[in-house]
């Protein structure tokens, strides 16, 4: 193929889906002249599997995108169907958005905003290979001989290398839903060097809509009160749509039982390793036996497509056989079926070979982003995906001011950190009980923990910022004052605290004290001591959790302090782990292997023991100490 | 964790009247402050760096006074460490300072390491470069002595009751997390206030058995109480001797109110024995008649164990049958002495009286029977499951100190559940205790958690 020469940019972000977006955008809005090259431009944003974006930890990362400046808050924000708070009736910690998304409005949406972005240049190409000179990537080049120029580049491919889809004996090369997969890139990334390994995922049939006897499901419908993803949306979606439950009976464990010859799963054919978090229909029938039904959500994949996700039935049990899978589900008896569900095997990196920039160990410049780096969820790519994009775009723009959170600082950084320093050994998901400090990584705090960096970066304009420094003050100036104000036992007072069901109040308190009853809302507090300002609603929400869990908050930041020491302690670059007697070699291995930044990230590799860190620590101070008396 | 507050005892064990628990760290002054109290009523939050301070050390949750000691404070960097120091000295021997030390450990402080305190003066940069290698090498050693430890107490009831324990604590948590992570799950009782507040009650009342019965960690704490009992002449002072003789002993004496009474310690095959008014036995030969009927009744009283000697030479008298009377129930050997002189000991009746506890022939003279008395003391505290050599003082202090850890976060956890704090905060409490009894058996692993979520449940899509 001959090649010519396609054009120079700052940043090239390869591929185009959720963080491919992301990527691409934060490094647009940071000043870097940007393209986004993918195979298929009807494909942006698309959403191979279900319908929905949010949810437990995965809704607060896309809050995080948002105060941090990204993109998919906003895109949700105009085309979902359908939203919904989860855990409400838990701490403020776990409470999380989900929404049901209009997946061919969410691309139109995301595509445009894309194309508005004047750094930005969407092409349709097919990245083959990477221009690496001197250990450092240059470009790339596409199949149609197309060489675009870089200084630094990130790879998003989702499960598009080496993709292959099963479906019960049948296999064959693809990306998802029948796209072009990408081979050669593969191959090359191997040449360079990378540790790659198989993962798999799946998805389930779709059915039509008009076909479902919704009258044996249940209904379940979004909030009434106007919930929104970001911090800038105003307007909200009234006109929603629901989603139903049905189950599966005996009857589709029975087929299920009597077709696992020609699973793919079981008859050996898929080799990749599957995520717990989603299993197939046939690992749940076959691991949890005694379970007599399943859950099985139905799920309109959109406003103006007859087209059902059934959410629950992920399988790459042969075609015929979904058919009479979905026959045997109440509701679903005379469904048609018109996708069939399908595994997908593809090649990821072990993500240990990143820096906790993203940015590849072996070759300088060259990012990856999402579930390249073996994580599966929209909301883990697009997480990746800006981090990756600030911290290409940083390198592009010769800022050279790498941005890592921390684990105390968002989702995202635990996200990176458990990737980077602990690898995955199959589609990683977020999850709130990998959140140390659950209770700082809040859905209503996001703004407070990460506008500033936003901000700091280029992506939160100044005009937003003022508006969040506004509210910031407001927020504490109300702590303040009901810290101070005394609420005296007067008639009323007594009154309001009997009809919650509190006890009676024997003399004057703090309005912040009988506000941490646990009986007590902000809305009763604001009766007895109005405020003299008026406030949002956000604002009060975060003035009660605030004062709320005070005690709890404050022991979490005393744990985050306890680590800082250890976060703030640098492990040289030069380091050499092969001249430092006494590691034990377990831990010499793995800490060659992940090259941590800083002592506290050393000591979350698994494998290296507290002695370890010790004599690491001691090796450090040593050499500066040997560095002093050498000068 | 590095940087944390380390303390330990830095006198050496039972040596001398004197010792002095030393802490350092950037919460030093903070726990120091939280267990002290001064008759003048300052506390040492306040007080001016690299002064002394007279006072008492106390108990809060028990509102007792534990010690009498000097405090000194030492604030960074011009200290041993460049940290925050404070050297608690008590005058009470081996028993308070361990006491107060166990005090700062549940205060948050954890014990060091061996060589800690140099490694952090090697840290913060007070030490030259020559010592580094000593300080590494004695953590490479310290582990592989930890291991050993750790290995030969794998096998105990400890670690298999705490493995019990944490699996139990880990189905709590993982049920919450499923309710959190997967909230639309229909198959999972919902944790409720009430359900996770019976569990963390049990928990409680686990980790107290623990620490209640361990009796071989209190015994290894404080060693087993044991009174030498006899009519006069009937050879205590010759056993006393060759307990001393075959065992290193330390000597301490105990301030107060029975100054007078001298304390040795000695090491039994593994089991300390605290010799209770040895002096007595010494000066007089005999306890009753020292100190009175009273006292010695109180002395037996507080005893763990009795060693009542009796005469193979000479017939059973009265007051051999009250003693026999007064230790009804406790625990004892029996010790018949002078097996080299000819019988007139009614041993039929001793068998009787000693009513089934442990009866040992023995000639002190001869040296005879001082084996089978090791063994049988031995055996009746480890009952020769646990390899003694293997507990060291520091691994012991170490575990009670998390075990108490472990239920101050559980008391959080049920206050959370009493104050109406939504489950998914409580939880945070019961992760860290959970997390805390993992370090006892060397299994803290969070991935555990995630682990236990996916095996329990069928989650997902």
């Amino acid at each position: 193929m001959q090649t010519y020469e396609a054009g120079n940019f700052d940043v090239i972000v390869v591929g185009a889906g959720h963080a491919g977006c992301e990527a691409g955008y934060a490094a647009a809005r940071m000043g870097a002249k940007t393209a986004m090259i993918t195979i298929n431009l009807d494909m942006v944003a698309f959403m191979p599997c279900n319908p929905s974006i949010g949810g437990p930890a995965k809704g607060i990362v896309v809050r995080e995108i948002d105060a941090l400046g990204g993109v998919m808050a906003k895109v949700i924000d105009k085309t979902y169907i359908q939203m919904r708070m989860l855990n409400t009736g838990k701490g403020p910690a776990v409470r999380a958005l989900r929404a049901q998304a209009d997946k061919v409005l969410y691309q139109q949406e995301m595509k445009k905003i894309l194309e508005n972005e004047p750094n930005l240049k969407l092409i349709q190409g097919m990245v083959e290979n990477l221009i690496i000179e001197d250990g450092e990537c240059k470009g790339v080049i596409t199949k149609t001989g197309a060489i675009y120029r870089a200084k630094t580049i990130v790879i998003t491919t989702g499960t598009y290398l080496r993709g292959e889809i099963i479906i019960g004996e049948l296999k064959y090369s693809s990306g998802p839903n029948n796209q072009q997969p990408s081979i050669k890139l593969s191959e090359h990334l191997e040449q360079l060097g990378f540790d790659l390994v198989r993962f798999k995922t799946g998805t389930p049939p779709r059915v039509n809509s008009k076909t479902i006897d919704y009258s044996k499901t249940e209904i379940q419908p979004g909030d009434e009160e106007p919930r929104s993803f970001s911090y800038e949306t105003t307007d909200t979606i009234t006109d929603q749509l629901p989603c139903w439950l049905t189950y599966t009976t005996e009857t589709t464990h029975q087929i299920i039982d009597s077709n696992l010859h020609r699973s793919p799963m079981f008859s050996g054919m898929i080799k990749g390793r599957g995520p717990r978090y989603c299993p197939s229909i046939e690992d749940k029938v076959v691991r949890f036996h005694d379970k007599p039904r399943h859950q099985v959500f139905l799920e309109p994949e959109g406003r103006n497509t007859e087209e059902v996700y059934v959410q629950g039935l992920s399988t790459s049990l042969p075609e015929e056989v979904q058919h009479k899978l979905l026959a045997s589900i109440p509701g679903l008896e005379n469904a048609e079926m018109m996708r069939a569900g399908y595994a997908i095997e593809y090649d990821a990196i072990t993500p240990t070979q990143l820096w906790p920039t993203l940015e590849t160990k072996a070759v300088k410049n060259l990012y990856t982003a999402g579930q390249i780096n073996g994580t599966s969820g929209y909301e883990e790519a697009a997480g990746q995906g800006i981090m990756a994009g600030i911290n290409a775009a940083s390198r592009a723009l010769g800022r050279n001011q790498d941005v890592i959170l921390n684990r105390s600082d968002a989702y995202i950084g635990v996200l990176i950190d458990d990737l980077v320093t602990k690898g995955t050994v199959e589609p990683y998901r977020l999850l709130t009980s990998r959140a140390e400090y659950r209770l700082l990584l809040r859905h209503d705090n996001a703004d407070l923990r990460l506008t500033e960096i936003g901000h700091e970066i280029g992506l939160i304009s100044d005009e937003r910022y003022k508006k969040f420094l506004n509210k910031k003050q407001k927020i504490e100036d109300e702590i303040k004052r009901l810290k101070k104000i005394i609420i005296k036992p007067n008639e009323q007072t007594q009154q309001l605290i009997a009809s919650v069901g509190g006890s009676e109040l024997k003399d004057g308190i703090r309005a912040a004290d009988l506000l941490r009853r646990p009986e007590m809302k902000y809305d009763h507090i604001k009766l007895l001591a109005p405020s003299e300002i008026e406030l949002d609603k956000e604002i009060e929400e975060q003035v009660e959790i605030q004062i709320k869990y005070e005690g709890y908050i404050e022991k979490t930041y005393q744990q985050v302090d306890r680590l800082k020491k250890m976060e703030d302690k640098k492990i040289p670059a030069d380091i050499d782990y092969d001249a430092i007697s006494g590691l034990a070699n377990e831990a010499r291995e793995k800490l060659k292997k992940v090259l941590p930044l800083t002592l506290a990230q050393a000591s979350r590799i698994s494998g290296v023991n507290p002695a370890d860190i010790s004599i690491l620590l001691i090796y450090i101070e040593q050499g500066k100490i040997a560095r002093v008396s050498n000068e | 964790m590095e940087f944390d507050t380390i303390a330990a005892i830095s006198t050496p064990l039972g040596e001398g009247a004197i010792g002095i628990v030393r802490i350092t760290g950037p919460d030093a002054i903070k726990i120091a402050d939280d267990i002290f109290q001064s008759p003048s009523g300052k506390t040492l939050m306040e007080v001016n760096s690299h002064t002394i301070h007279y006072g008492f050390i106390i108990d809060k949750r028990e509102n007792k006074k534990i010690e009498e000691v000097m405090v000194s404070i030492m604030k960074g960097p011009k200290t041993f460490t460049r940290e925050d120091v404070v050297e608690i000295n008590c005058h009470g021997g081996l028993l308070s300072v361990n006491r107060v030390l166990q005090l700062v450990l549940t205060k948050g402080a954890r014990i060091a390491e061996p060589g800690e305190f140099t490694k952090r003066a090697f840290v913060n940069g007070r030490i030259d470069l020559s010592q580094a290698e000593a300080v590494m090498d004695l953590i490479r050693a310290k582990t592989d002595r930890a291991m050993n430890v750790a290995l030969g107490q794998m096998e105990g009831r400890l670690s298999k009751k705490i493995r019990k324990l944490r699996q139990e604590i880990l189905e709590v948590l993982a049920q919450v997390e499923v309710n959190i992570d997967y909230p639309e799950y229909d198959d999972v009782e919902e944790m409720t206030h009430t359900l996770l507040q019976e569990k963390a009650k049990y928990v409680k009342n686990e980790i107290e058995k623990l620490l209640e019965t361990s009796k071989q960690g209190k015994i290894l704490r404080e060693g087993l109480a044991t009174v030498i009992i006899g009519r006069p002449n009937v050879g205590k002072s010759s056993l006393l001797n060759s307990f001393v003789h075959e065992n290193k002993a330390i000597v301490t004496d105990i301030p107060g109110t029975t100054r007078d009474v001298i304390e040795e310690y000695v090491n039994v095959r593994g089991v300390p024995l605290r010799l209770v008014d040895t002096a007595g036995i010494r000066e007089t030969e005999d306890i009753v008649e020292r100190i009175g009927v009273e006292r010695s009744r109180k002395v037996l009283k507080e005893a763990d164990l009795i060693l009542f000697v009796v005469n193979y030479n000479e017939e059973i008298t009265e007051e051999d049958r009250k003693l026999f009377e007064t230790i009804k129930g406790m625990d004892a050997i029996i010790i018949i002495n002078k097996l080299d002189l000819p019988q007139k000991l009614d041993i039929e009746e001793i068998k009787k009286l000693a009513e089934g506890r442990t009866i040992i022939y023995a000639s002190m003279k001869d040296d005879k029977g001082m084996d089978e008395l090791e063994q049988a003391i031995s055996s009746m505290y480890f009952k020769g499951e646990i390899e003694t050599s293997d507990l060291t003082y520091v691994s012991n202090a170490r575990h009670i100190a998390l075990l108490n850890n472990a239920m101050q976060m559980i008391d959080e956890a049920l206050f959370g559940v009493e104050s109406g704090v939504p489950i998914d905060i409580v939880q945070i409490d019961m992760t860290k205790s959970w997390e805390t009894l993992g370090e006892i058996t060397g299994d803290s692993v969070h991935d555990e958690l995630i682990n236990q979520l996916f095996s329990q449940f069928c989650l997902g899509k």
